[in-house]
């Protein structure tokens, strides 16, 4: 067990570093939040200069043209991008983190070299169409059909939680193409443009008042059969490869915002007095252990992928610790803020207290909400861990689970 | 950066963890309930030649040269095991007390009340194992002392919290032979809260394996209890709290072989503070997951939640741990903003 980086990671970091130093002060203003095309302009532009740096795909491997990187370098980068306050992953999340490695894993040659060139330099956007109104944590009950007409699919049915679809090109999409019963050995992967004509988007607006995620109606959307990524009916084990691409560092930026989020609502209680009270002081004590044990348990997790190629059991422990732990910090910054919380925005203390970052904090709270349902809810992941890890009997799966 | 356990840690714990399976199992361990007597002389002498107490003394001292690093996972593999005694205490006397490194000297420590101390100025000191201790050390800030465990006139109390702790009423502690100063006393606090998380972490593990154990074998409503979500629920969070617990504890060792990397100080509360919690958690969740059975004397889920109570009183309670590290966050830089 050796926590210290080698000299060769440091130079990673070091150069990293520089080009932030000397990259990030010449970005343009960030646009708001529901300026959609905005945002899509300042999420591309910064996977451009990303590209332009040779920083693009850190995480993937050389042969789909990403840099890569060893899973220890990925881990410096996302830290270094975050304590910089780098722009996000934005809008180009799905063809970076899901589409791209995907079409590396299980694409042909065409599909690598038509859609990966794009979303490295940032030209292209992919959103994600896999859950369903009646298929979330159940997800191999997907119903979206696409029936096959010539050298096309015909795909007929509904999605939700298509983050970004709006601005989207592309979308990698899960359809029904076996029997209506056939579950995961009936599911296929394809690329749906979407411009095709019977695409309709309409968004949704979370509890945290934003955007990001859309439903999508497809009524008779025609999507060329040269589109399917691997084999009919194999889109499930596609889909699986690419989970295997993770290597422990999903939520780096995540969990490094957190412990931002603590020092300031440690820094909001020295403020206002509330600091004195030992009860305060000892939440805050136990959620920096709590995050401490976080970042240790991924750079464990980090560790094991770069040593064995895969992800291990650790990633699941991480959310459902992690989520958990980001609820508990969400609660403790709004109870410090008091009334000043019942308003996303930032108030100027009075008596020289300063502004108080009321803004971020209830937002973050918000946001952290969603952490133990995306993603798969924590109900599922303590079932995985329940069954997978531990080997406890498995629940009623599918069709059986109604008649059971 | 590799923080994965290597091929010789893994042996090393591995090699605890077959002798205690050998040496200690659970029949045995359990045969000296109550007995006031839970050190097995023969026992601690095997643990003592396998490098247990001189594991990280220097090799010029006659010890293995090893690190914290190394220690926290074999003081796992004897939690694991529910291994009674003072491990610790002994472990950390070595070098300072003669045959505490070979196991022919069984070392108790105490914690000598602060002046003052709020909450607990008025409470009796009680002692562990002291008819089994050759020596017994006291530890303040101002160091550690040396008494001798006969000369302390300390009543037994017939009903120890754990069947396998026994215990020992002092009404004050005389003065002490000082034995090493200050700088002495604040590294066995810290490496003596990591090494008794590590043991912490062992039993919520034990904990965990317990009820996994029982919930695959027990029967009701015609299935396996732990296929019901309710019941496999409370093992997930204890297989999770044991390895988020688990890696606090090896990273604060690291950490202090490593200081470059972290404070040690800091890291060893935080691996404490989650140790106990995780150690307290798992032993009730087990005792849940038996249910009737788990409230009986004869299987064995309450001996993890009680010896889990006992080491969550010595190097650090939760209180003390969590102000430690808020002190550790107000100390830091205090940003205005997160973003």
């Amino acid at each position: 067990m050796d926590l210290r980086y080698s000299d060769a990671e440091q130079a990673f970091r070091s150069s990293l570093r520089a080009w932030l130093d000397a990259t990030l002060p010449g970005l343009p203003p960030k646009p708001s939040p529901d300026d959609w095309p905005g945002r899509r302009a300042y999420d591309t532009h910064w996977q451009r200069l990303l590209f332009d740096a040779g920083y693009a795909g850190v995480d993937w491997p050389v042969e789909g043209g990403g840099r890569g990187s060893s899973a220890v370098e990925e881990l410096i980068f996302k830290e270094e991008l975050e304590r910089a306050h780098a722009p996000y992953v934005g809008v180009n999340f799905v063809g970076l983190l899901h589409a791209g490695p995907t079409i590396i894993a299980e694409g042909t040659p065409e599909q690598r070299a038509r859609f990966l060139p794009g979303i490295l330099r940032g030209d292209e956007v992919w959103c994600q169409g896999f859950s369903e109104p009646n298929a979330g944590s159940d997800l191999a009950s997907m119903r979206t059909r696409a029936v096959r007409d010539g050298d096309d699919y015909v795909i007929s049915g509904q999605k939700i939680w298509t983050s970004h679809a709006e601005v989207a090109d592309h979308c990698e999409l899960l359809v029904r193409t076996g029997p209506e019963d056939s579950r995961h050995r009936g599911i296929s992967w394809l690329i749906l443009p979407m411009d095709s004509p019977g695409v309709d988007i309409r968004p949704l607006h979370t509890i945290a008042g934003s955007t990001e995620f859309a439903e999508l109606f497809l009524d008779e959307v025609r999507v060329p059969v040269a589109n399917r990524v691997g084999e009919e009916n194999d889109g499930w084990r596609v889909t699986m490869v690419t989970l295997s691409f993770e290597r422990g560092t999903a939520f780096v930026g995540d969990l490094l915002e957190a412990v931002e989020l603590l020092s300031a609502t440690v820094g909001l209680a020295r403020r206002t007095g509330a600091w004195d009270d030992p009860g305060v002081r000892r939440q805050a004590g136990h959620l920096k252990a709590e995050l401490d044990a976080l970042w240790a348990l991924t750079k464990r997790n980090v560790s094991q992928a770069a040593r064995t190629g895969i992800p291990g059991v650790g990633g699941t422990y991480f959310k459902l610790a992690y989520s958990e732990t980001r609820h508990k910090l969400g609660e403790f910054s709004l109870s410090l803020l008091d009334r000043a919380g019942l308003a996303a925005h930032d108030l100027e203390g009075t008596d020289g207290l300063g502004l108080l970052p009321a803004g971020t904090m209830v937002e973050d709270w918000l946001r952290g909400i969603s952490l133990t349902i995306a993603a798969g809810t924590s109900q599922i992941q303590r079932n995985i861990v329940g069954e997978r890890i531990l080997g406890l009997p498995k629940e009623p799966q599918g069709a059986a689970a109604g008649k059971g | 950066m590799d923080f994965e356990v290597t091929g010789f840690q893994d042996e090393l714990a591995d090699g605890i963890r077959r002798l205690c399976e050998g040496r200690f199992p659970l029949e045995a361990v359990r045969s000296r309930e109550s007995t006031g007597h839970t050190v097995d002389r023969d026992g601690w002498k095997e643990l003592g030649e396998a490098g247990v107490f001189h594991l990280c003394l220097a090799e010029e001292a006659g010890g293995v040269g090893l690190g914290l690093a190394e220690a926290s996972l074999v003081f796992e593999a004897l939690g694991r095991s529910l291994v009674p005694g003072p491990l610790v205490a002994s472990h950390l006397a070595a070098g300072l007390v003669d045959g505490a490194d070979d196991g022919t000297t069984v070392v108790g420590l105490v914690e000598r009340p602060a002046a003052g101390a709020v909450g607990t100025g008025c409470l009796p000191v009680v002692v562990e194992h002291l008819a089994d201790l050759d020596v017994l050390l006291v530890l303040s800030d101002e160091g550690v002392g040396r008494l001798d465990p006969a000369s302390l006139g300390a009543t037994p109390l017939p009903r120890p919290m754990d069947p396998l702790t026994p215990v020992w009423s002092v009404a004050s502690l005389p003065d002490a032979e000082p034995v090493a100063g200050p700088e002495v006393a604040a590294w066995w606090r810290r490496d003596g809260a990591v090494l008794t998380a590590a043991l912490q972490v062992g039993m919520a593990q034990w904990a965990c394996d317990l009820a996994v154990a029982y919930a695959k074998e027990r029967v009701q409503f015609g299935r396996p209890i732990g296929g019901f979500q309710a019941v496999k629920h409370l093992c997930a969070d204890m297989a999770v709290r044991a390895e988020v617990a688990r890696i606090a504890v090896q990273a604060a060792a690291v950490t202090v072989d490593q200081p470059d990397v972290g404070d040690p100080d800091v890291a060893a509360a935080g691996a404490k503070l989650l140790a106990d919690e995780a150690a307290v958690t798992n032993g009730r969740s087990c005792i849940q997951v038996h249910g009737g059975m788990g409230f009986t004397w004869e299987v064995p889920a309450h001996l993890a939640y009680k010896r889990a109570r006992v080491l969550a009183t010595t190097f650090g309670t939760d209180g003390a741990l969590a102000e430690q590290l808020a002190q550790s966050l107000a100390d830091g830089p205090a940003p205005d903003h997160p973003h």
